[in-house]
């Protein structure tokens, strides 16, 4: 399949193309393997102290900053918070992914929890009211979480097509500063959805509008082994 | 300075409120730009190392222009065997022509459109129609652009020129023709717009079969490709569809996945002025169950090679496309996004255009002097890109050229309308002396021009740069507070 392998048809697109990059960049051949100097990245690994609690209360001003729900609680707590906001939003479904522990769920009435198994439609999924996933990581700087289609978050259509998104974070473990610190966790052969903030568009004289084709609320759990302090 | 010119220093302020009393008429366009010209530059002093972003930016960007070939072949294999399959375009009429048989491959003819640059270059919207096939843009701007059968004018906000009771009415009057109407009785509260676009658009999503995206960046190790959105409506579009197709140009590559690191920190504060905007989407090919089945890469040149060739001009292919540059440059602020005459308006438009299609027509050979070389643009732009430089340079190219009277009267009139601004050459002040041959003074222009050109006082160019009078002005001198964001850089 590599075209490269194939017979030499004079050129094609793909012969133009590399052959005008190469006259472009002084002729000849591709080169070996170019390295980038790492002397380059004198930018800060991260902005801000590593202290957990601080990073844990950074990421939730990020989050709210940019309009997510953001709640508190222990691991103990976590099943009751869920079934919560499920009922404040008065979601009659939710769908979640495989993989999502099933305690989380415990304390669920009143709404009916789909289980994805793989075949549930875009058109199925538009009359699931919730969604509630875990994720890969948060990061505090940018006030954003990650989900990377592991366990627990599921297939990337799941926080798309519902129109409210729960989103737990187990802190410390997956709440990292910086991008810099993020990068490095995430592995880009999975496809990734980053989230900051739900849905919003500033197309209409630059106001900007929450909500308008991805979840119109997002409440991110911030799960700690500690009780929140303030 | 002294000696009463127009332009001399002591009457700057005067010239500089006229200037702002003229801009407070083009309402839309002023308001859009100074806000988010405010909002970036807080959102960009939260970072306190933004120079050495801004400098590994460049030189990633550098550093991978100048292997671009391997990068290219590397970007290749990898999306290949994660499952995808990438075509090669030297053109638009190649590229438009790929997508086309692409399209007709699937059987469908309805395709989802996530907003691109690079398709609008190529003009896809109208070869698809040609070839039967309907293009939905998806962006809430896009749309309202496209109800409107109007052209965007802005990269980032293509309908910066449109206010709210437009929108409304563009919605009203046209949202029928294309699918489910707009609510009855809807108002123009930018809540209610985006939810009757959210209704529109979703019927279209979930039966959509086909989507065409561009990319903001392809990670060359690992085939990743990156695209940034705020709606959702790119979400959609990358995630329902069977068939995905990427129309991108081949700059837009990053070596590593690493690389990342630096960009997500510098474009979304460039371009929407935020720390992180709401939604990245990231895919490697292909993902069984999860997302598009069938993922196509279209990698396009258009141009492309030609700007790589120019060790000047080359730089412009650094850029990521923030949409910063227009947001604080006087010109564009004054006559809007249309004039720029493509799809990249503004200072980047300015040095873009003309190096992509080259400055043999009227229109493009224009485009470098649309500028007063204030230097503004090169000062927000996260990538450094000494656009002033660039445009110095191709007008160095123009008036080296054998010339023709159409393209000599687009040239001066270029430079017309911006002795016609005083307000907007006020603004001036970068290398006025390095580049006084190429101001439109200097320009040895025979016939009716040379007549044209005795026949004005021409306004003399400050000996000192605004910028720098400006930084030295003793405090409280100054109708207004210099625009933000332009102390934080260099
Ligand atoms: S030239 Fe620079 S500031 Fe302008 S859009 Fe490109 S990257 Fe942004």
């Amino acid at each position: 399949m590599t075209p490269a392998d194939e017979a030499p048809v004079p050129a094609t697109s793909r012969e133009r193309v590399l052959g005008r990059v190469r006259a472009a960049l002084g002729g000849g051949a591709a080169s070996g393997t170019p390295r980038l100097d790492p002397a380059v990245r004198t930018y800060k690994e991260s902005h801000v102290p590593d202290d957990p609690a601080s990073v844990l209360a950074l990421l939730a001003h990020n989050l709210a900053d940019y309009r997510a729900g953001v709640h508190h609680c222990t691991a103990g707590d976590l099943p009751a918070v869920i079934a919560r906001l499920l009922a404040d939003r008065g979601a009659a479904t939710a769908v979640v992914p495989p993989g999502l522990p099933p305690h989380w769920l415990d304390a669920v009435t009143g709404t009916q929890v789909v289980h994805d198994d793989g075949t549930l439609t875009a058109h199925r999924l538009d009359t699931v009211d919730s969604v509630v996933t875990g994720c890969a990581l948060a990061v505090a700087e940018t006030g954003t979480v990650v989900l990377d289609a592991g366990p627990g978050q599921g297939r990337r259509i799941l926080s798309l097509v519902p129109d409210h998104h729960i989103c737990v974070v187990e802190a410390p473990e997956q709440v990292v500063t910086s991008l810099p610190r993020a990068l490095p966790r995430l592995d880009p052969r999975r496809p990734m959805t980053w989230i900051s903030g739900p849905s919003a568009t500033s197309d209409i004289e630059l106001d900007r509008v929450e909500g308008v084709h991805g979840p119109r609320t997002l409440d991110v759990i911030l799960v700690s082994s500690s009780p929140p302090s303030g | 300075m002294s000696g009463g010119t127009f332009m001399g220093m002591p009457a700057f302020p005067q010239a500089a409120k006229a200037a702002l009393a003229d801009t407070r008429l083009r309402a839309n366009l002023t308001h859009a730009t100074h806000t988010i010209r405010t909002k970036r530059a807080t959102a960009v002093a939260e970072l306190d190392d933004w120079n050495d972003l801004r400098e590994a930016g460049k030189q990633i960007k550098d550093h991978t222009l100048a292997h671009l070939d391997t990068y290219l072949l590397q970007l290749e294999a990898a999306v290949t065997t994660a499952g995808g399959t990438v075509h090669w375009a030297t053109d638009a009429d190649d590229a438009n022509r790929i997508i086309t048989d692409l399209v007709h491959a699937t059987g469908h003819t309805e395709v989802v459109k996530v907003k691109s640059m690079a398709t609008q270059e190529i003009g896809l919207n109208h070869a698809l129609e040609q070839a039967g096939i309907t293009a939905v843009e998806t962006d809430l701007a896009e749309l309202i652009v496209q109800l409107d059968d109007d052209l965007p004018s802005h990269i980032l906000v293509p309908a910066i020129h449109k206010n709210r009771a437009q929108i409304r009415d563009i919605f009203t009057h046209h949202m029928h023709h294309w699918g489910r109407p707009a609510p009855d009785n809807l108002t123009d509260t930018p809540a209610d717009l985006a939810e009757a676009a959210r209704l529109h658009l979703r019927e279209k999503f979930l039966r959509a079969k086909v989507a065409i995206s561009g990319a903001n960046f392809m990670i060359a190790e690992t085939g990743t490709i990156v695209v940034l959105e705020s709606e959702g409506n790119g979400r959609m579009c990358l995630t329902l569809p069977d068939t995905l197709i990427t129309l991108a140009g081949i700059e837009k590559i990053l070596p590593t996945w690493q690389d990342l690191e630096v960009f997500l920190q510098t474009l979304p504060r460039s371009s929407t002025a935020e720390r992180m905007n709401p939604y990245t989407t990231t895919w490697t090919g292909t993902t069984p169950h999860d997302g598009p089945q069938n993922f196509h890469l279209v990698l396009l040149d258009n141009g492309r090679t030609n700007t790589l060739a120019d060790p000047t001009g080359r730089q412009a292919l650094r850029c990521i496309r923030c949409s910063a540059c227009l947001n604080v440059c006087p010109v564009y602020e004054r006559t809007g996004g249309h004039t720029y005459g493509s799809p990249y308006p503004g200072p980047i438009g300015a040095i873009l255009t003309p190096q992509l299609h080259g400055t043999t027509t009227p229109l493009h050979a224009s485009l470098p002097y649309a500028s007063t070389l204030c230097g503004a643009c090169y000062d927000v732009c996260p990538v450094a890109i000494n656009i002033p430089d660039i445009l110095i340079h191709l007008r160095e190219r123009i008036t080296d050229q054998p010339r023709s009277h159409p393209l000599e009267s687009a040239v001066m009139k270029a430079a017309a309308w911006m002795l016609d601004h005083p307000g907007a050459y006020a603004l001036a002040g970068q290398g006025a002396t390095a580049t006084r041959r190429l101001h439109p003074t200097e320009l040895p222009l025979p016939g009716p021009a040379k007549a044209w050109s005795n026949s004005r006082d021409l306004p003399a160019l400050p000996q000192q740069p605004f910028r720098t009078w400006w930084k030295k002005r003793p405090a409280g001198q100054g109708p207004h507070t210099p625009p933000a964001g332009e102390d934080t850089q260099r």
